[in-house]
């Protein structure tokens, strides 16, 4: 493929390299290698990892994009599926020359060092995008699997939903059962058009020493809505994300959903921004945490009024199990506009003990009631969600759940 | 005899409101506590159930020949013990049904072959609440006060419990609701011959039990103890207060 054009980016890139980010610990991605492992097809253990992210191979949704470290091993349509296109990003980016408009557009290449090698250490990702007014109802489900020791994992990742179409993606990225140490630098661009709207469900079951640094953006047009549910349960040496929502259209929305299950000496450092730039958009972000071991959270938030008839709301729930963990919730509003209406609500707490008193007087022993406690507290109850994806999610935590992650650890 | 309470004495907070409470409760008895507010009726209750801010400073609790005053309310409960809540908490991400299924001792999520799955459906329909629209509804989210007594009742019939402690199980419900939970608590005791602590402040949900034996307590004892029939004529004659200056003066 003739990319010259991307030499600009990669130019800008290597401004940016030393650039660090102004949250979360500072990585050295020096240490982190290009080799991956090459497979043809998915093998069988990382298939069974990958259903704990939600992705099942084996099961018909629109259509499954699967990458193990840098190949693509899957990509492709259920039958029958009209409107919608799915493709390795690269592959996209040699089809369409137009594409070539969208990319680093909602984020910035010199955003930071690990946008920055991104681009420069790029490893595939998926294009994906619904036709004008096609409504893409099953999901369709990616994969991103890191399976080699010391591997760096940089997929670019862009998703178009044309105007007046649906588009639903669930993404899980994990790593395999052998690998400790990786680093994911996932860039994902987001493009909602007029009156479209895209539910993107990202879940997240990484290792202990894995570092985790996406970046996320997403430009909604007049009428869009952009949902975006994060669900993090396992436990992960050290992650930092802050997407931001350019709300560009008159009554775009925008809306993010987060569960984390903090647990061990997790590092979490989560945010997301949501920009009110036309009249009548609006904002909500609801961050539910629950915190053990010697983990510690960051919620961030900010939400950025800028014109007339706007809303946004933050809000974070936390549950601490335990003394030695930490939640810290640091919500921004910016007013930017008089006629713009903000609002934040935050609630850090232990479990009510006359909950845990009343499932306990049904003969539920104390272990398994605070375990059926924190999956109610983290339960999505996800608006906006299909039945059959919230169903989806749900099973996760069960299974959580049932393997010992949502039972209290010992502090 | 299957509950035996001597001497109870209970504190909260090193405040005493349980001051030496003997009781004696045979296998199928339906007894009946009364008295005025803050008498000790649902500290009574609660401490049977061991809540354990409820502490015995004194005393004893024997259930089936076993010393339980120490055991936890989990234990308690595995062992045949239900308590209905007057006031049961709301908790968001549970469902109803799941939690019948738990309280029968079935795993809603991991079941096990010959598990009861259609357990929630059956013992919701005992108290006449549609399964299909409360199964999966949050765990008394929105609940009317009828609706949360009887959730309560399925829940602790799903327990096929030995020991029923109703606490209140009529207050703040309409006259339908008062029906419906009468009828299926006169159903659940004559099916499974279970033995009932009621406390009420009413006569009409009495009506629904026909207790054997009426107490009436005050100031953190049992006062006055006597049959149905003839307490309660003089309790809505004279009310509590009256009845029992009347019982002192009388030794």
């Amino acid at each position: 493929m003739d990319d010259a054009w991307r030499e600009r980016f990669r130019m800008r890139a290597l401004q940016a390299v030393t650039k660090r980010a102004p949250y979360g610990n500072d990585i050295d991605l020096s240490e982190f290698i290009q080799t991956g492992r090459i497979a043809t097809t998915i093998p069988e253990d990382v298939k069974r990892k990958s259903l704990e992210v939600g992705v099942d191979v084996g099961e018909v949704k629109s259509g499954t994009y699967f990458q193990l470290d840098h190949s693509v091993l899957l990509s492709r349509l259920a039958s029958r599926i009209k409107g919608l296109e799915l493709m390795p990003a690269d592959l996209a980016l040699g089809k369409y020359e137009w594409l070539r408009g969208y990319y680093w557009k909602a984020l910035s290449v010199e955003q930071d060092k690990y946008t920055a090698m991104a681009e420069l250490r790029q490893t595939k990702g998926y294009f994906i995008r619904s036709a004008a007014n096609e409504r893409i109802e099953r999901p369709v489900q990616a994969c991103l699997f890191i399976d080699t020791e010391g591997v760096l994992q940089a997929p670019h990742n862009i998703i178009i939903a044309e105007e007046g179409s649906e588009l639903n993606i669930i993404t899980g990225c994990t790593v395999g059962n052998r690998t400790k140490r990786a680093a994911h630098l996932g860039i994902s661009e987001f493009y909602v058009k007029k009156n479209a709207t895209v539910i993107f469900t990202m879940i997240h079951s990484w290792g202990e020493e894995t570092y985790i640094r996406p970046r996320t953006a997403a430009i909604v047009e007049e009428g869009g809505t952009f949902i975006s549910n994060y669900i993090l349960i396992k436990p992960v040496r050290d992650i930092q994300s802050y997407p931001t929502a350019y709300l560009t259209g008159r009554k775009a929305k925008a809306k993010f959903n987060t569960i984390i299950y903090a647990s061990k000496d997790s590092i979490i450092d989560l945010g997301n921004r949501i920009i009110l730039m036309e009249e009548e958009t609006s904002g909500e972000s609801i961050f539910k945490v629950v915190a053990t071991g010697t983990a510690k959270v960051y919620n961030r938030g900010q939400m950025i009024g800028q014109s007339k008839n706007t809303k946004g709301h933050l809000e974070c729930r936390g549950l601490m199990l335990c003394p030695t963990a930490s939640i810290t919730a640091i919500p921004e509003l910016i007013a930017e506009h008089s006629d713009t209406e903000l609002s934040h609500e935050a609630a850090i707490g232990k479990l009510q003990e006359e909950q845990l008193n009343y499932l306990m007087s049904r003969g539920i022993q104390p272990d398994q009631a605070i375990g059926i406690l924190v999956k109610g507290f983290l339960d999505p109850g996800l608006p906006g969600l299909p039945e059959s994806l919230q169903a989806d999610i749900r099973s996760r935590l069960s299974l959580l759940d049932r393997s010992g992650g949502g039972k209290k650890e010992p502090c | 005899m299957l509950l035996e309470v001597e001497d109870l004495h209970v504190s909260v907070e090193r405040k005493e409101l349980l001051k030496g409470v003997d009781l004696k409760v045979d296998r199928g008895e339906v007894f009946a506590v009364m008295g005025h507010n803050a008498s000790g009726k649902t500290t009574l209750a609660l401490t049977l159930a061991g809540f354990p801010q409820y502490t015995v400073t004194r005393g004893k609790i024997t259930f089936d020949g076993k010393d339980i005053t120490n055991k936890t309310i989990d234990e308690r409960a595995r062992a045949g013990m239900a308590l209905a809540f007057q006031s049961p908490p709301a908790i968001r991400g549970i469902r109803l049904g799941d939690i019948i299924s738990l309280a029968g001792g079935v795993n809603p999520w991991t079941p096990r072959p010959g598990d009861d799955m259609d357990l929630p459906k059956k013992m919701l329909e005992r108290v006449n609440l549609e399964h299909s629209l409360y199964t999966n509804r949050e765990l008394n989210v929105g609940f009317s006060g009828g609706e949360r007594k009887r959730s309560e009742l399925a829940q602790i019939f799903a327990m096929r419990p030995r020991l029923m402690i109703l606490d209140e199980p009529d207050s703040g419900v309409d006259i339908d609701s008062l029906k419906v939970v009468g009828n299926s608590l006169r159903e659940y005791i004559s099916s499974y011959d279970c033995t009932v602590i009621i406390i009420t402040h009413h006569r009409h949900i009495l009506q629904y039990l026909k207790p054997t034996r009426v107490h009436i307590m005050s100031n953190g004892r049992i006062m006055i103890t006597g049959g149905y029939d003839e307490l309660m004529p003089k309790i809505e004659a004279m009310g509590y207060e009256q009845l029992i200056k009347e019982a002192v003066a009388n030794g």
